[in-house]
């Protein structure tokens, strides 16, 4: 991903909060807009990053992976089970508990990334069903125990959903949070933070560490990674269930950060929409992140046109639809990235089982 | 017994050892499924027996439970074959979901708007078939621009039909709870009003929702394979598919070839929404068909993407979601415990090795090449 693609997508952000603020900027001060429109697209785009990220690490290594959106379902289950379980039956801190959630989580994500290196590397299965398997396994199992262990009389929880331990507190810079309107920048949830952090760290491991050398080795030429002494099944097993633990923290965001609850089928095809943030990301994270924004963004646009829809103007009318703004931030997404991004060139070697 | 007799007793095994090949995997498949299903549910504090019990009485235990079975099935070969005709051509097709729905309301709206706008009724030679094809037409554009879009500027199908399911979804959204809404004061659901009768296709045995739509996806089911293997299109197709660079050099015009197989992997899919709209529900209504278009991506996988295949695996799958209603009613395990049933052995029908381990099954059999990642 070249940086003048990159400055473009910026621009395309900077032009939806311009249309927010040409709608609403006289009923809210701009600025106010400005900085809500940025929490939006920061906060939507969190999932889709970590998504996208796992999908890099698996995709460099040369193992597709459709599972994401299975992965983070699991682990957004299992992680708000943890949490809850911890505080209401074993009557551990709120904070402790949400942090073992997270850590269970995380786990999860990384169980489901050694099943799926196991599947596609040690049985060479076609790695499409792979993927296809941890997703209907994800919501049958999540659906399943969500309903067995809740809402069962004669559960553990007695047939009544306990009181979640809340969400993950927001991290704070000191002073700098305390301004008024823009305070709000510098005050973020914990896993939007880290999967910033991560993209930086991920852009690091894969371009200028020797791990991310071999990653994309055995991703785009396994038998010559090989021949020089790399061990294409490790790296491909090390890097997919890499992948899966930071699957596991994007499912995480869902019930310990975003919202402290767990509907069955929750994640809503945000794995899905995070394998598309990876492909027009062209499996960079900088790419990834910037698709990844891109969709926030129009995300935000969508759910700020619904809040100031007295505001739109008579012959824009059909923007007061609900499921009309509802599929801008698909349409937008396809369009603009369809548009600047076009072909997008996988590793060479993704998706082929490697035969010794 | 005599060495000869054994001779001959080994003889005739080996003649029926190809049928039994192909048949012992993913039966054990099946049976090893339902063992590890079984152990779930008894961790989760239920009944494995009853539960199975009442699953497969739900799914073939009666005429009713077969009735229901096929109801169920049908979509699913539909788009089970939808899928599997992409794969062939090597693209993913996962927005069969939306082609599906945009299929559904298409055909609703022909059959009941038609005879509105014309003031009259029209004779279901000519509804019927404008109603079906309305829903094939939408289905294979809604099919042919994520096509169109890759032949074009490159741009992924995967991503392309993932943001057409969406689209498609709040499409269907708005105009079933507007213009498209059932007038009717007493309903609040959003649904479409009932079709005409001149647009339905009429029940086989009263009493029964086992309908002729069942019949139709065993037929397309024929016609699917006949185009794949017996005609130039599915030739190209299937070369298009196994290595792109190799049709081009032997002449195929690869970029017509791609939107040729997303539109016809379209039109399937949107038939699957037209043929449930007019065989079965005589409207469409909204949520109906949440999942199918990844429930196709299974079936399509585990009928190894042949036409055949993907007709058995709709029937298990039919079967088991048929079936499931019936084991919640009786024993309250959620229905849920299904799709981890159906996982597993997708699991280890794709992951035969393991089956073949555990029951010590020795047997090689060349690999099929199912899908070819993202390339190309």
């Amino acid at each position: 991903m070249d940086w003048r693609r990159l400055g473009f997508i910026g621009l395309i952000i900077l032009i939806l909060i311009g249309v927010v603020i040409l709608v609403g900027g006289s009923r809210v001060p701009p600025l106010v807009i400005v900085v809500s429109m940025l929490a939006t697209t920061i906060a939507v785009a969190t999932p889709l990053t970590l998504g996208a990220l796992c999908g890099i690490y698996c995709e460099r290594a040369g193992v597709v992976n459709i599972g994401i959106e299975g992965m983070m379902l699991a682990s957004a289950f299992f992680g708000w089970f943890a949490a809850i379980y911890l505080n209401t039956i074993l009557g551990v801190a709120p904070l402790p508990s949400l942090l073992a959630g997270v850590l269970v989580a995380i786990l999860t994500g990384g169980l489901l990334g050694l099943l799926h290196a196991v599947l596609s590397v040690t049985y060479k299965v076609d790695q499409i069903i792979g993927g296809t398997v941890i997703n209907i396994l994800a919501i049958g199992i999540s659906g399943f125990l969500n309903r067995q262990l809740f809402f069962e009389k004669g559960s553990i929880f007695g047939g009544q959903v306990p009181h979640a331990p809340g969400v993950l507190p927001r991290l704070r810079v000191p002073l700098l949070a305390d301004l008024p309107v823009v305070g709000r920048i510098f005050e973020q949830q914990p896993i939007a933070v880290a999967a910033i952090l991560l993209v930086l760290l991920t852009h690091f491991i894969l371009f200028y560490t020797r791990w991310g050398l071999r990653t994309r080795a055995v991703g785009e030429h396994p038998r010559a990674a090989d021949t020089v002494g790399i061990n294409v099944s490790r790296m491909r097993y090390a890097n997919v269930i890499i992948g899966g633990l930071i699957a596991g923290l994007g499912g995480a965001y869902f019930t310990l950060e975003s919202v402290p609850s767990f509907e069955p089928l929750m994640t809503n095809g945000r794995g899905f929409i995070a394998l598309a943030a990876m492909i027009f990301g062209n499996w960079s994270p900088f790419g990834a992140w910037a698709a990844a924004l891109v969709f926030g963004a129009a995300q935000a646009l969508q759910i700020n046109l619904q809040f100031f829809r007295e505001q739109i103007p008579p012959q824009w009318a059909f923007l007061q639809q609900a499921y009309v703004v509802g599929l801008v931030p698909y349409l937008l997404t396809m369009v603009i990235l369809t548009g600047i991004i076009g072909r997008t060139t996988p590793p060479a070697a993704d998706g082929v089982p490697y035969e010794k | 017994m005599r060495i000869s007799e054994l001779k001959k007793a080994s003889e005739r095994i080996k003649s029926v050892r190809p049928f039994f090949n192909a048949a012992i995997v993913p039966l054990l498949a099946v049976f090893t499924a339902l063992v590890v299903g079984a152990l779930i549910i008894l961790l989760a504090g239920g009944d494995p027996l009853a539960a199975y019990r009442g699953l497969f009485q739900g799914a073939v235990g009666s005429a009713r439970a077969w009735s229901e079975t096929t109801v169920w099935a049908t979509p699913y070969i539909f788009a089970g074959l939808a899928v599997a005709l992409a794969f062939k051509g090597g693209l993913f097709n996962i927005g069969a979901e939306g082609q599906l729905a945009l299929g559904a309301v298409m055909a609703a709206l022909v059959g009941y708007k038609l005879p509105e706008l014309l003031g009259m009724n029209v004779p279901a030679v000519v509804h019927l078939p404008l109603a079906v094809g309305a829903g094939m037409l939408a289905g294979a554009l809604w099919g042919a621009i994520p096509g169109w879009l890759k032949a074009r500027t490159g741009g992924h199908e995967v991503i392309n039909t993932i943001m057409m399911n969406y689209i498609a979804l709040n499409m269907t959204s708005y105009l079933l709870n507007g213009p498209m809404k059932d007038p009717n004061p007493l309903n609040v659901v959003a649904r479409t009003p009932e079709i005409a009768q001149s647009a339905r296709i009429p029940p086989i045995f009263p009493g029964y929702r086992f309908h002729w739509g069942f019949v139709l996806a065993l037929l397309v089911a024929g016609a699917v394979w006949w185009l794949l293997q017996k005609t130039t299109l599915g030739f190209e197709i299937r070369t298009a598919g196994a290595n792109p660079d190799a049709a081009r050099y032997a002449g195929v015009n690869v970029s017509r070839i791609i939107v040729i197989s997303m539109m016809l992997s379209g039109m399937l899919a949107g038939l699957a929404g037209a043929i449930e709209v007019t065989a079965l529900n005589y409207r469409h209504e909204l949520g109906f068909s949440v999942g199918y278009g990844f429930d196709a991506i299974a079936i399509a996988l585990l009928g190894k993407t042949h036409p055949l295949g993907v007709v058995l695996a709709s029937l298990l799958w039919g079967a088991m979601r048929n079936g499931a209603t019936r084991m919640q009613f009786l024993t309250q395990i959620p229905v849920d415990v299904i799709s981890v049933i159906q996982a597993l052995i997708l699991l280890f029908v794709a992951a035969d090795a393991i089956v073949r381990w555990l029951y010590r099954i020795r047997v090689e059999e060349e690999k099929l090449v199912l899908t070819r990642g993202w390339g190309g």
